[in-house]
This record gives C-alpha cells, structure tokens and sequence, in this order.
C-alpha cells in the first residue's frame, strides 16, 4: 500500500514538479485555444459545402471528411511531423500539431453541424427567403442559429474530445501538459507527476462532461 | 511534372512499398486484433454497467456514474503512461498491449454505458410498468421490452463511439506496441524514407473507412425513420 501512495500520490514530488505542470497546462490551454476556434471555424465551411447544392463542391468535403474521420488524429500527426520534412517542408512541432488538429476537428464538428443543419425543418429556410432574405442573410441570421441550438451538446461533447486529443501533442515533444508530466517522470522516475496531470485533466473537463449529460437526459425527457 | 515526381519519390517510393509492406501488414494484423478485443469488451462491460444502473440501487449508481465520468474526462494517453510507466515499480507488469487493451476498453465501457443509459431513459415509463403488469418481472422486462429498444436507439451512436477508439490503437505506438503506426515509424527510421508512413495510412483508411460508411448509413436511418 506504501509503495503505491509513494508511486502514484507522492505530494512532495507533485508540489516539486507543480510549476512545470503549471507551464505545460498553459501550452494545453493555448493550444486548445487555437484548435478549437480553427476546428469550428473549418467544420462549419466544410459542412456546408457538404450540403451544398454544387456537386463539384460537396464532393470533395465529403471525402475531407471520410478520410479524416478515418484517419486515427496520432497517424496524422507523425505523417505531418515527420512525413512533410522529406518533402523538404521543415515544420515546428506546434504548427504540425495545429495543422494536424485542425484537419481532424474540421471533419467531427463538420458531422455535428451538418446534422444541426439537417434539423432545421426546410419550411424555415423557405419562410426567411420568402421575407427577401438573401440566401446567405437566412442561413446566417435563421438556420444557423437554429441548427448550433439543436446540437449544442454535440458540439460540447466534440469538444471535450479535442481538449482530450491535445495529449497527443506530446508524441512529438511539444511541451503541454502531458508532455510536461512525462519529463517529469522521467526525472524523478516516480509515476506522480502523470497523476497530477490526470487530476488536472479531471477538474478541467469533469463539469463539461456532466453538463454533457444534463443535457442528454433533457433531450431524453 | 518535378514536383509531381518528387512527391512520389518521397512518399510511394516502389522499392520501399515492396520492401516495407508485410512490416505494415503485420501490424494491422496486431491492430485488428487489439481493436475487435476492445470493442467485445468495451461494449460488454458498458452494456452491463448500463443494466445494472436500471436496477436503480443508489449504492452501485454512485460507482457506475463516477467510472463512466472520469473514463469519459481523462485522456487515454494519460492513463496508458500511468499504467505502463507507473505500475511496474509497483510490482504489477503489464506488457503494452495489455495495457492499450485495459484501457481503451474500459474508456469504450465508459461511453458504451452512457450510450445504453440513453437509450434506456428515453423508453417510455408505461413500457416498464406494461411489461411488469404481465408478469415479465423486473429483470424479464429489462431483457425482452428495453433492451431490444435501447439497443436500436444506441447503435448509431455506439458505431461513432466505437470507431474513435478503435483509432486510439495507433497510440500503441508510444509505448512499444507493434501495430501499425509503430511498425511504419520504425520503417521510416531504418529506410529514412517517408513511403512507410504512407503505407501506414492508405491500412488505416482501408480498415477504418467502411467503419465511417456504416456510421454515416446508420445514422442518415435513423434520422429517416424519425422524420
């Protein structure tokens, strides 16, 4: 019982790596920033081109979104990181991460938003046309809307999954939490510091993954 | 046309397709295995988890609530560092593959059971109380009125879930497990050549692209049979 405390909740390691974590929790919460705005951003463009009218158009969203769906985020990742410098692109661990990200979000928000989309009864788009709305004004100001409220927990629920995907990062030694953690380790040879780096995932994402399921039983009722 | 050229050159080079393809190979054999490991247990434990919590027992509620959240927070690379680096000084050796197989399937149980959970509350209370009422029984009604039910509500869902896990074997390759993307990246270093790592892709886009078809038949059904 000693040994495991002394392994996995060594508080005195935890309190000694704590600023490295603290460091490294940053990078996560910048990174997470950026692929989570870039991901919402792309999954909305890709979705809609998904259900454009112009063939020319939806078929290549739609292969985006089958390959990247298909393609494990890790495979991704290590094909840019280290793929792309024999095509002689020299590339920094945090642009391949964000590159990587960015490919894989696009394509899971764009499912999310493409059934938001499908949900909005077709009469509403016909009623705000009817009004002299341009076709851009009624998706913008009455489908869209209405389509992010339908899948709002999806959306939250992807999410989660994202903040969850920046652990990969540290596969190519861009310094986030985990990979913080890891180092720490390794110092220390003691699996604490990977404890509290586990801690820290819980209390950032343990009240989204309730309010997921708030949300869930509400649909369910 | 250079360009063109190149490209190929770097990443389907034709003396590395050949000399590296059965290294692939053998690891989506390794893939496959540990994946369809993952899913009969993942989906077994979850559905368990998820029957259980119908009983109502507040005692083993609190327990199934608490694993399903916390399995559903933490990222698996997280607990697959802790379980492989942190246990054997603990005197527990796990080899990686266990240790990807432990926790893939329990995050997939995880899930699996608020999926079942789901479907269970959105069967309607008069389904219970009909099934009771002819003498079914709890447990009778549970297997023959909501199960059949909530599966149907739970497999689109369930196949979503499903394949982002089964991906998550490719994280095998972090701690030493020979599947695909460990078997390319080691190509890859030997060869100094970028093919490999195409090979590993064009395998996951063969395994994993009919996964992303049934995903999508299922729930373009499902959103049919509600309209």
């Amino acid at each position: 019982m000693q040994t495991l405390l002394d392994q996995f909740f060594n508080i005195s390691i935890m309190i000694k790596t704590m600023p490295l974590m603290l460091k490294g929790l940053v990078m996560t919460l910048k990174l997470c920033a950026a692929v989570i705005l870039l991901g919402l951003a792309g999954g909305l463009l890709v979705a809609l081109g998904n259900l454009s009218p112009r063939k020319w158009l939806r078929l290549p969203c739609i292969v985006f979104t089958d390959i990247f769906r298909a393609l494990p985020p890790l495979v991704l990742l290590i094909f840019i990181y280290s793929g792309l410098p024999f095509a002689g692109v020299e590339i920094s661990p945090f642009t391949a991460v964000v590159l990587a990200f960015f490919l894989n979000n696009s394509s899971y928000y764009a499912e999310v938003y493409r059934a938001g989309i499908l949900s909005v009864p077709k009469g509403q788009l016909e009623a705000a046309r009817s009004t002299g709305l341009s076709k851009a004004q009624a998706l913008v100001h009455v489908v869209l809307p209405q389509a992010v409220r339908n899948v709002l927990p999806d959306l939250l629920s992807n999410t989660i999954e994202v903040v969850k995907l920046t652990s990969l990062a540290s596969a190519v030694s861009f310094a986030e939490l985990l990979y913080s953690a890891n180092m720490a380790r390794s110092v220390t040879y003691n699996a604490s510091p990977l404890v509290l780096a586990a801690l820290i995932y819980l209390v950032l994402l343990w009240p989204l993954v309730r309010l997921v399921s708030r949300f869930q039983r509400r649909l369910a009722a | 046309m250079e360009g063109l050229h190149r490209f190929l050159a770097t990443f389907f080079d034709p003396a590395m397709i050949e000399a590296h393809t059965l290294a692939v190979l053998a690891g989506v054999w390794i893939t496959l295995e540990i994946g369809l490991a993952v899913i009969v247990a993942g989906i077994g434990l979850g559905l368990l988890l998820a029957c259980l919590r119908t009983y109502g027992r507040r005692f083993f509620n609190f327990f199934i609530v608490c694993f399903a959240d916390i399995f559903r927070a933490l990222p698996p690379l997280v607990l697959i560092l802790i379980l492989y680096f942190g246990l054997p000084s603990a005197g527990i050796l796990l080899s990686g593959p266990m240790v990807l197989f432990l926790v893939l399937s329990l995050t997939l149980a995880a899930f699996a059971e608020e999926i079942f959970w789901a479907g269970f509350s959105a069967i309607d209370k008069g389904q219970w109380e009909a099934g009771i009422a002819t003498g079914l029984g709890f447990t009778g009604t549970l297997f023959h009125v909501a199960l059949p039910q909530a599966l149907r509500l739970a497999t689109p869902p369930l196949v979503n879930r499903v394949l982002a896990i089964t991906k998550m074997t490719a994280l095998g390759s972090v701690i030493g497990v020979e599947e695909v993307l460990s078997a390319a990246t080691t190509a890859q270093s030997f060869s100094g050549s970028a093919t490999p790592l195409s090979l590993a892709a064009i395998a996951y886009l063969i395994i994993f692209l009919p996964v992303v078809f049934l995903a999508r038949f299922l729930e373009t059904r499902q959103r049919w049979g509600r309209a």
